[in-house]
Order: C-alpha cells, then sequence, then structure tokens
C-alpha cells in the first residue's frame, strides 16, 4: 500500500493509530520534579479516550509527549511511547490537533480555503481537495458554505471548521486539547457534537483532554485520569465528583446600595446597534449579583460602566456616598475618577488574566495597586504577603506571573484586585476554564469578600456559580 | 473595529477579475515611469489615466474615495507646497509636479488594495512568480490577526486602569503608559503567532512536501490587455511631455 505510482505517499492516510505508553516519564529541563512517572497506557486504534486530571497534574506534559513537541530543550524522558510503533515525533504527519484559542488556529480568510490549507500542504492535486473540504465540513455539520468569511463565525462556529481542516488530512490520531474551554456553552455543545459526529466511524484514535469530564463522557469509551504524575484508569460508570458537592459558603450579610446603573447603555462610535440596552440595576454591599444572558448582550460592556472603566452612552452610573467618601470630585460618574482613587473602591477582574499583568514578580503585583493608591511600602508589602499566604502562592513570590499555570493567575488576577480592598468587585467570567479546586477556592474567596461586605458583581455564564453564590440576577 | 472591512477589497469589479500579478505588473511600469520623470506632463497625464480606472475598482462613492486616500492627498499636498515655499528657484507649477508625482505613484496602490483579495494575490505570487509560500501564506495568516490586535489594544488599556496606572493630564506619562500597552500587545501578539505557527505546522505546513493550490491564478488575455495598456498611456504621456517640450528624465542633463 506504499509506493506504487503517482507522487510521494500521504502518510495522513494510513488509518488509526496504536498508543503504547511503558513507564512513561517526563522532567522538564530546570525542574527537580518529574511531571510525569510511570506511566502505563494502551489506546487501541480507533479508541476514543478522554483524558482528565486537575490543572497541573501533567495531562498538558502528556499531550506534548504524544503530539511529539517534547523533546525541545533539555526535557529528559525515560521509559518508552510510540506511536504505531514510532517514535511520536516521526509520527507528526498521521496527528491533528485541536486546540483552545480558534483564532490562533485559523489561517485565511474563507471557511473552504482554510480547511483545503492542510491538504495544499500534503501537496494533494487541486481537483482532489474540494470534494473532500465538502466532506470535512459536511462530516463536523459546518452550516455555512465555503466561502464564509471566518471572521463572522462565532467561537463554537470557528473550532467547528478548526475540526474540519483537521480531520480533511485524515490523520490517524486526534488530540483535542480542551477545545471547548474558551467558549460559551451553546459554543461547547457544538463543538463536542462536532466531535461525536466526526469520531463515530472510528477512523482516528481519538484523545480529548479536558479536566471538565461530565460533558465528555457520553462520547468516549475510557476515561483516564492523570493523578500527580501518574495515570489511574476510571471503570465504566465513573463520574466526576460534583464541584458544588459539600461546599460551605459564608452567608451574605446584606447592606446598603453602592452603585446604580440608571438606565446605562452604552453604543460603540459609529455602530447603528447598542452594545448593551439600556439597563436599571442596583449593586448591593454584601450581596452578590450574577449578570447572565447569552453572547452578543452586553454582559461584558456591562461589567465595564459599573467598574468605571467606560462611560456610559446613554444613563448613568450612580456611587452612593458610602462609595464616594474620599474622592476628590466624589458627585461625579466613576469612570471620571482618578486611577488611585477607583481601585481602593471598585476592583476589576478580566476574563483573561494575562492582560491585567504589569510587572515581572508576583510580589510586585500585588504591591503594585496599593502603592498607586498612595499607600505606605511597609503597609503595602504585608498585604502583599497576607495575599500570597491566602492563596497559596507564597513560592511563587518571586516568580513571573506569566509563568504561572491558568488556575494560578486566575487567583492571582484576583488577588490583585482584592488587594486595594475595594468595597466593589466586578468580575467578567472568572470560573471560565477552571478546574474543579481552583473553582471552589474561587467561589469560597468571593463568598468571604461578600461576607465582609464587599458587593460582588460577576458577569458568567456558569450555572454553577450561579446557583451557589447569586444572591440576585440579571438577565440581559 | 470595522477599518479592516470597509478598506478591504471591493468585490465584484472589472479590476477585481484581474490577475494581481498583472496589476503589480502594471503597478511598476508607472512607477519606473514616473520616478525617471521630473515634469509636469507626464504625471498629469497618468494620473487622469489613473482616476479614470476608479469606476473599474468600484470606487465610486465619494466618502469611501476620501477615507482610502485623505493621507496621500495630503502628503501630496505638502509635497507640493513645501517645494513651493521652500525651493530656490521652485515654481508652482514644479510644486504641482512633484504632486502629482505622488499621487500618481500612490493611487495605483489604492486601486490594487481595493482590487485585489489577498488569497488571491498570495495564490497569484507563489505560482507565478514562485515567491516562497512559506512567506506569502504566513503574512496570510498573521494578517487575520490584525483586527484581534486593535480589539486587543482596548482591553489593555482599560485594564492598566483597573490596576491605579493612569497618565492623567502629563504627556510624559501618557507616552510610558502607551509604551507599556504597546509592550503587552507586542508580547500577546507574539505568544498568538507562535501557537498559530504551531497550528499551521501540524497541518503540514512548510513539511518539505511540494504544496500544491486548489484555488490555482490563471492569466488572461485581459490580463496582457492591461499590461499592454499601461505600457500605452506611459508612451502616450511620455510622447505628450516631449512634445510639449517639458520632458526632464532624471538620467539626462
Amino acid at each position: 500500500m506504499t509506493t506504487t505510482r503517482g507522487p510521494a505517499p500521504i502518510r495522513t492516510e494510513a488509518g488509526p493509530v496504536r498508543i503504547v505508553a511503558r513507564g512513561l516519564g517526563v522532567r522538564h529541563a530546570s525542574r527537580h520534579a518529574w511531571a510525569l512517572t510511570g506511566v502505563d497506557l494502551v489506546v487501541e486504534p480507533g479508541e476514543r479516550i478522554l483524558l482528565t486530571g486537575a490543572s497541573g497534574a501533567g495531562k498538558s506534559t502528556l499531550l506534548a509527549a504524544l503530539a511529539g513537541i517534547l523533546e525541545a530543550e533539555g526535557t529528559e524522558v525515560a521509559g518508552e511511547l510510540t506511536v504505531d510503533g514510532a517514535s511520536p515525533r516521526d509520527a507528526r504527519g498521521r496527528l491533528g490537533i485541536l486546540a483552545q484559542d480558534p483564532d490562533s488556529q485559523l489561517v485565511m480568510t474563507r471557511a473552504g480555503d482554510d480547511v483545503a490549507f492542510g491538504l495544499e500542504n500534503a501537496g494533494i492535486p487541486a481537483e482532489r481537495i474540494w470534494p473532500r473540504v465538502d466532506e470535512a465540513l459536511a462530516a463536523v455539520g459546518f452550516p455555512y458554505d465555503r466561502d464564509r468569511p471566518t471572521q463572522a463565525l462565532s467561537g463554537g462556529e470557528k473550532q467547528r471548521l478548526v475540526l474540519a481542516g483537521v480531520l480533511a488530512r485524515r490523520p490517524g490520531l486526534v488530540l483535542l486539547d480542551e477545545p471547548t474551554a474558551q467558549l460559551d456553552p451553546p459554543g461547547a455543545s457544538l463543538v463536542r457534537a462536532a466531535v461525536a459526529r466526526a469520531t463515530a466511524d472510528r477512523s482516528a484514535t481519538t484523545i480529548v483532554v479536558d479536566h471538565d469530564a461530565a460533558p465528555w463522557l457520553p462520547l468516549v469509551d475510557r476515561v483516564v485520569e492523570v493523578v500527580a504524575g501518574g495515570v489511574v484508569e476510571h471503570g465504566p460508570g465513573w463520574r466526576p465528583a460534583s464541584r458544588t458537592a459539600g461546599l460551605h459558603l459564608l452567608p451574605p450579610p446584606d447592606g446598603p446600595v453602592l452603585l446604580t446603573a440608571l438606565g446605562a447603555g452604552f453604543t460603540y462610535r459609529g455602530a447603528t446597534a447598542p452594545a448593551l440596552s439600556r439597563v436599571d440595576v442596583p449593586v448591593r454591599a454584601g450581596r452578590a449579583l450574577a449578570v447572565t444572558g447569552s453572547n452578543g448582550t452586553g454582559k461584558s460592556t456591562l461589567a465595564l460602566l459599573l467598574a468605571g472603566l467606560r462611560a456610559p452612552t446613554t444613563g448613568r452610573v450612580e456611587a452612593a456616598p458610602e462609595l464616594t467618601e474620599g474622592v476628590r470630585r466624589g458627585h461625579r460618574e466613576p469612570h471620571r475618577w482618578r486611577a488611585g482613587e477607583l481601585v481602593t473602591r471598585i476592583g476589576t477582574v478580566f476574563q483573561n488574566p494575562e492582560q491585567q499583568f504589569l510587572t515581572g514578580r508576583l510580589h510586585d503585583e500585588l504591591t503594585l495597586g496599593p502603592l498607586r493608591s498612595g499607600e505606605h511600602a511597609a503597609a503595602a508589602r504585608a498585604t502583599a504577603e497576607e495575599l500570597l499566604e491566602r492563596l497559596g502562592l507564597t513560592a511563587f513570590a518571586d516568580a513571573n506571573p506569566y509563568t504561572l499555570s491558568g488556575g494560578q493567575q486566575r487567583r492571582l488576577s484576583v488577588a490583585t484586585a482584592l488587594a486595594t480592598s475595594p468595597r466593589v468587585l466586578v468580575l467578567d467570567e472568572p470560573t471560565f476554564g477552571q478546574d474543579a479546586a481552583t473553582w471552589r477556592e474561587l467561589v469560597t474567596l468571593l463568598a468571604e469578600q461578600r461576607a465582609r461586605g464587599c458587593a460582588v458583581a460577576v458577569v458568567t455564564h456558569d450555572a454553577d456559580l450561579v446557583q451557589v453564590l447569586a444572591d440576585d440576577r440579571i438577565s440581559l | 473595529m470595522t477599518p479592516s472591512l470597509t478598506l478591504g477589497p471591493v468585490a465584484g469589479t472589472p479590476l477585481s477579475r484581474m490577475n494581481p500579478v498583472a496589476l503589480l505588473t502594471a503597478m511598476i511600469v508607472v512607477t519606473l515611469v514616473l520616478i525617471t520623470s521630473l515634469d509636469v506632463v507626464t504625471p498629469a497625464v497618468v494620473v487622469a489615466a489613473e482616476l479614470c480606472l476608479l469606476p473599474a475598482a468600484g470606487l465610486t462613492d465619494l466618502r469611501d474615495l476620501w477615507r482610502r486616500t485623505w493621507p496621500l492627498l495630503l502628503g501630496a499636498g505638502s509635497v507640493g507646497i513645501v517645494n513651493v515655499l521652500l525651493g530656490d528657484d521652485a515654481t508652482v507649477v514644479t510644486g504641482v509636479g512633484l504632486a502629482l508625482r505622488v499621487v500618481g505613484l500612490a493611487l495605483p496602490g489604492v486601486l490594487l488594495v481595493a482590487a485585489t483579495d489577498p488569497v488571491r494575490l498570495a495564490d497569484a505570487l507563489t505560482i507565478h512568480w514562485r515567491v516562497s509560500t512559506r512567506f506569502a501564506f504566513g503574512a496570510l495568516a498573521a494578517m487575520r490577526l490584525v483586527p484581534l490586535l486593535i480589539a486587543e489594544f482596548e482591553s489593555v488599556r482599560l485594564a492598566r486602569r483597573t490596576r491605579g496606572v493612569e497618565a492623567g493630564r502629563n504627556p510624559v506619562a501618557r507616552a510610558r503608559l502607551l509604551a507599556g500597552v504597546a509592550f503587552a500587545l507586542l508580547v500577546g501578539a507574539v505568544r498568538r503567532g507562535s501557537r498559530l505557527a504551531t497550528a499551521m505546522d501540524a497541518r503540514g505546513f512548510d513539511s518539505g512536501i511540494p504544496r500544491t493550490n486548489a484555488r490555482g491564478s490563471e492569466l488572461h488575455r485581459r490580463d496582457a490587455v492591461l499590461v499592454a495598456g499601461t505600457v500605452g498611456v506611459c508612451a502616450v504621456a511620455v510622447t505628450l511631455s516631449v512634445l510639449a517640450g517639458a520632458w526632464s528624465p532624471i538620467f539626462v542633463g
């Protein structure tokens, strides 16, 4: 079945692969501890398995090993790992990967061209490309034609398209690396449906990596959990523990209204439709307000208005005297306050933690806000140390924020907002893509803030979060 | 958020059906003629011909045309005025000539952007001119990231304020803040770029297998006509200039 005639054989068409790991261990350069040890795993051709585990357990390392992108820069590997008997590095031509962020995976401006991209790279003659493109688009249930601009797609639709591009190459191994972590619930189910549909024929061995196991269970044959560097296989019928089980949160004390949106709305300059239609909502001390609604209704925009980061184009955001005390021009709306005055009153946590990091050291990151708002150096240092301790980040005090794991970055970004002890805390999707442990920690922390009289306003798609934390709700 | 869309190619116009390499060839011809002639007649004829092509590129709406060309017109105007005011013996005619040259050199670029879909351009360059696919499609992929960068600029700017960092009215602090924002954007762009490179790599880009092209790129008779027409217009321009006694090529005298 190899060389017969015509162009060089395309390695991507050799059927599903078999994966064998025996005593696999991986130690990253400049680390003492092994990220993985003694991993024994056999995946039969065409099998679909879920690789789950808490963040930092070694899932990503195992994924990188399977993808053959480990060996760089002094990584130490013990034991063996083979893909159809070859090293993963040599089998990379038979591999397809779907990663988290759709925008850094799409290459072309039109949907069909993007699927064709991988086929062109494989040297497939033009006349055989388009039938395969159509086939792949149909396999993932892509609802538009080939000329659809990729820019006009939603996140879930983009991920479907990337998956079509991966499948069109007919890979023997498909790795799905938390493919729904950056999507809202409808987008995520769109992608899972596409995966279910496209892998049903077992033409590729499929490995899904996700800390959120439950939604994938109906789609996979087996579940393997990475626990502290090793793997544990779960039997059929296994269910992950509910992240809300046994959670005891401090009750809301209730307090006065601190911030009110009065017919506040926002329209981008030059846009015809408003990004946020007029909203009336009070934000009360000692209570948690959940802002929900589907994508494009202006949830994040409302967060920016409440946080004093954008000026409403209609209506007002009014701060109560308790909040404006000490502000030089307190009668003005929050978006006109000085930044130093704002951070001690309203703290904001963005969806992407990295956008808010400004220094090269965790410790500096936590002292920055207090220093900027006029606190003394010694007091700022004490606050920083206390927060590092509280969030279990003391060991990383000198580390660069960019080197932290996703969960650690999230905790740090909440901590930077808390460092200036604001009375109001505004958070945009704080639980997005977080594993169960970080989720519980975050919810507990927010409940603590609420208990000490802080007003918490949280924009979220997370139904569990709304259920355990929200005292007031507004749906846009 | 929208400039990349509104200022992009206008689909379905006569010029957009031309092969991009034909447009590029015509552009090179015009550029060579204009940079070598210093009179006023040659650029005047060339600019007149270019203006006739605007409707063929779908640029009939004056507001749209203004949005695409205002930096060019501003530049051309200031070149002309500066030369008239500061030149030793520069006359108004020389100034007008210089301004027309700038317009004549830049308008083909405006026409090219309005008439050319970037994907078709990459296809044509790699197929007809053997430009490296790594370069052409790499640039194409990078271009997709520009609108994302614009959106991210806004978030990063707002994020500074959430950390108590703002410039107020101090211009120095403002410049430093902007530098910080630019650096954060750069870091983000590099990270996203390397993720994109990994994704392209995973789909076999630049893996050593000769790449095929699914869309292809064909040269037609009309492409030859366009290039011949351009050469013709330039010849007429130079002839008129010589006949009028204004011809002053850069290499002679």
